[in-house]
């Protein structure tokens, strides 16, 4: 035993170097991840802060079992909320895929290069700006009185629509929104798949007179295939998790749009710091970090059958 | 079509028809992507009065730098929120480097004998985490990091999939031969990273400062969460709080009690763009020289050991 002892010192000894640089990330994990991790317990408790710290307000708290689980679930909430999220990523997934995917074959297919680099650095903006200045321009195209498509349609003398308050085209305007911001960015992707497809069956393809239509059909498409199913099943593994900027930022938090906005994670953090529902929220947070969980390992190992250099383990 | 025809078209390039459309297509969506930027900037300078008579337009009637006057006038708080958003940007990104390459460096080192330990201990993150309920209960109550600037720059600084960049990027681009060699000369292992190993890896440090710089201008939710004192706030959150404020008083205009004084001191509509303009501005200016920076943390990305 000691001497099992006496090596480990001396091992430690030896790397010393490397754990001291390896320490301080791995201090921040411990505070910011692992902590969290141990902090899920609170979903099953009544959690109060008491003045004699973090550590003793939860030990004393009260357990509840899955009192908070049975609650979250009595009500239609946890129903919507994992609707609307799970419904909009399918969205995401599925237009994003062929839209991102579309727009790389244009790319590639331009005749000119130098068009093709300036046009992509256009569609590179958007994933650039924050969800705060992407509500501003949705608000510019979707102000009652002010903004654009209603003026189109005073034009066309039609009633002005209370965007805001309206929640008829919401699924509409997210997906799109969505889209807009980040399909440039995905493109670059496919793109970069395309630039490493062999130049010599296009070669082979043109002798024997295949159109451009044809070699995009049968040799680009079947060869980014996948590329495309392991991007799409590494976003599968996603689906759990929403982005909280485009459901909280673009639709301004406007309360009577919730049955189509609200997501698990803006469903969150309401009850974190609006409603005060500490406990419900923290039920609903650890359903989506178990649920998330699963599904990460069920697609990782998906992808590992396809492509096991494409797995995320 | 003639069989001489087919054979004098030239298959590896569009017809002139097919990439005039590729033209539009691409060009349309690239359009589209920049228009609402070029559109925000275009209200910023229009005349306040043309705003409230005829709405956004993208060739008002009257131009005006009111806007940006009124901004560098009064704009005590823009200024105050750009010092913020700076500070942040630039102590995050040096902290989050610092602790992300010594991390990934440590973890790529074949002799490092506790390697896959420490690997897993960050990739289980991108697996699994906590959730936001127990990270703000941990933040603020065990750290005590509510209303300071920390809680806008700790929680960003370490990112498990920057990590794993990095680690890859290490092992492609320093070989172990070298290391070995600097340890034949008798440097010692941080002296080798300083001297060896980083010189060779600016093309990964550079990827990984542009994205975790860009994720300390842009943050905003960190702020929501954690700061209260308006001499915290950053850029994006301010934007975001002017734009609640204005709710605020829209929903509640026939409620006396709401004081009437506040919607005055509330900056314009074209004063609003017009900070929307500057916030964005260093962003928009400096990417498309960064951009491969950003192509290439793609790429490193997907590849693995």
């Amino acid at each position: 035993m000691t001497e099992r002892l006496a090596s480990f010192f001396k091992d430690l000894n030896k790397n010393k170097a490397l754990l001291l640089m390896a320490l301080p990330a791995t201090v921040w994990f411990i505070c910011f991840s692992y902590l969290p991790m141990a902090g899920l317990v609170i979903a099953f408790k009544e959690y109060r802060y008491t003045r004699e710290g973090f550590l003793a307000s939860i030990i004393k708290s009260k357990w509840v079992g899955f009192g908070n689980f049975k609650f979250l679930f009595s009500t239609s909430d946890a129903y919507i909320i994992t609707r609307n999220t799970l419904l909009y990523n399918a969205a995401f997934i599925v237009f994003g895929l062929i839209l991102s995917v579309a727009l790389a074959i244009v790319l590639s297919e331009l005749t000119s290069r130098r068009l093709a680099k300036w046009f992509q650095t256009g569609m590179f903006m958007p994933h650039f700006l924050s969800w705060v200045i992407v509500s501003y321009f949705v608000f510019s195209f979707l102000s009652f009185d002010k903004g654009v498509i209603n003026r189109v349609l005073e034009w066309f003398g039609r009633e002005p629509i209370q965007w805001y308050y309206d929640k008829t085209y919401w699924p509409v305007i997210l997906v799109i929104v969505y889209l807009w911001k980040t399909v440039g960015y995905n493109s670059v992707i496919y793109l970069a798949g395309i630039l490493g497809i062999d130049r010599s069956l296009y070669e082979a393809a043109m002798i024997d007179g295949a159109t451009k239509w044809q070699q995009i059909r049968n040799i680009t498409i079947p060869s980014l295939k996948p590329l495309m199913i392991i991007m799409t099943l590494l976003a599968v593994g996603k689906i759990f998790y929403a982005d909280f900027g485009l459901f909280y930022q673009v639709p301004r938090d406007s309360g009577t749009l919730y049955a189509v906005t609200n997501v698990i994670d803006t469903y969150v953090y309401r009850g974190l710091k609006v409603t005060g529902e500490i406990g419900m929220s923290a039920a609903a947070g650890l359903y989506q970090s178990v649920v998330g969980f699963v599904l990460v390992l069920l697609s990782n190992w998906i992808v590992r059958k396809i492509d096991q250099d494409s797995a995320l383990f | 079509m003639t069989g001489v025809r087919r054979k004098s078209r030239d298959f590896s390039k569009l017809s002139p028809a097919g990439n005039a459309l590729a033209v539009l297509i691409a060009g349309g969506f690239a359009f589209a992507c920049v228009f609402p930027f070029l559109f925000v900037i275009v209200i910023s300078l229009t005349d306040e009065r043309v705003l409230a008579r005829n709405g956004y337009s993208f060739f008002p009637e009257a131009w005006s730098l009111e806007a940006y006057r009124y901004i560098f006038m009064t704009g005590d708080q823009l200024l105050r929120s750009y010092g913020v958003t700076i500070v942040v940007t630039v102590l995050g990104t040096l902290i989050s480097l610092a602790m992300i390459s010594l991390f990934s460096y440590a973890i790529s080192r074949r002799s490092f004998k506790y390697r896959k330990l420490f690997a897993f201990l960050a990739f289980f993150t991108m697996l699994f985490n906590g959730g936001l309920v127990p990270t703000y209960i941990v933040v603020t109550q065990l750290l005590g990091l509510y209303d300071s600037l920390w809680a806008l720059i700790m929680p960003m600084a370490v990112n498990a999939f920057y990590i794993m960049i990095m680690r890859t990027f290490f092992k492609l681009s320093v070989p172990e031969s070298l290391i070995e060699a600097g340890k034949i000369d008798g440097a010692g292992e941080f002296g080798i990273f300083l001297r060896i190993v980083l010189p060779l890896s600016l093309p990964g440090l550079a990827t990984i400062g542009l994205f975790s710089t860009l994720g300390y201008w842009n943050d905003w939710f960190n702020a929501l969460l954690y700061i209260e004192n308006p001499d915290l706030v950053p850029l994006q959150s301010m934007l975001m709080r002017i734009e609640n404020s204005l709710q605020f008083l829209l929903q509640n205009s026939n409620n006396p009690s709401v004081n009437a004084g506040l919607l005055q001191t509330l900056p314009q509509e074209s004063s609003r763009m017009a900070m929307v303009v500057m916030a964005t501005g260093p962003i928009v200016l400096a990417y498309p020289f960064f951009q491969r920076y950003f192509v290439s943390g793609l790429t490193i990305g997907a590849l693995k050991e």
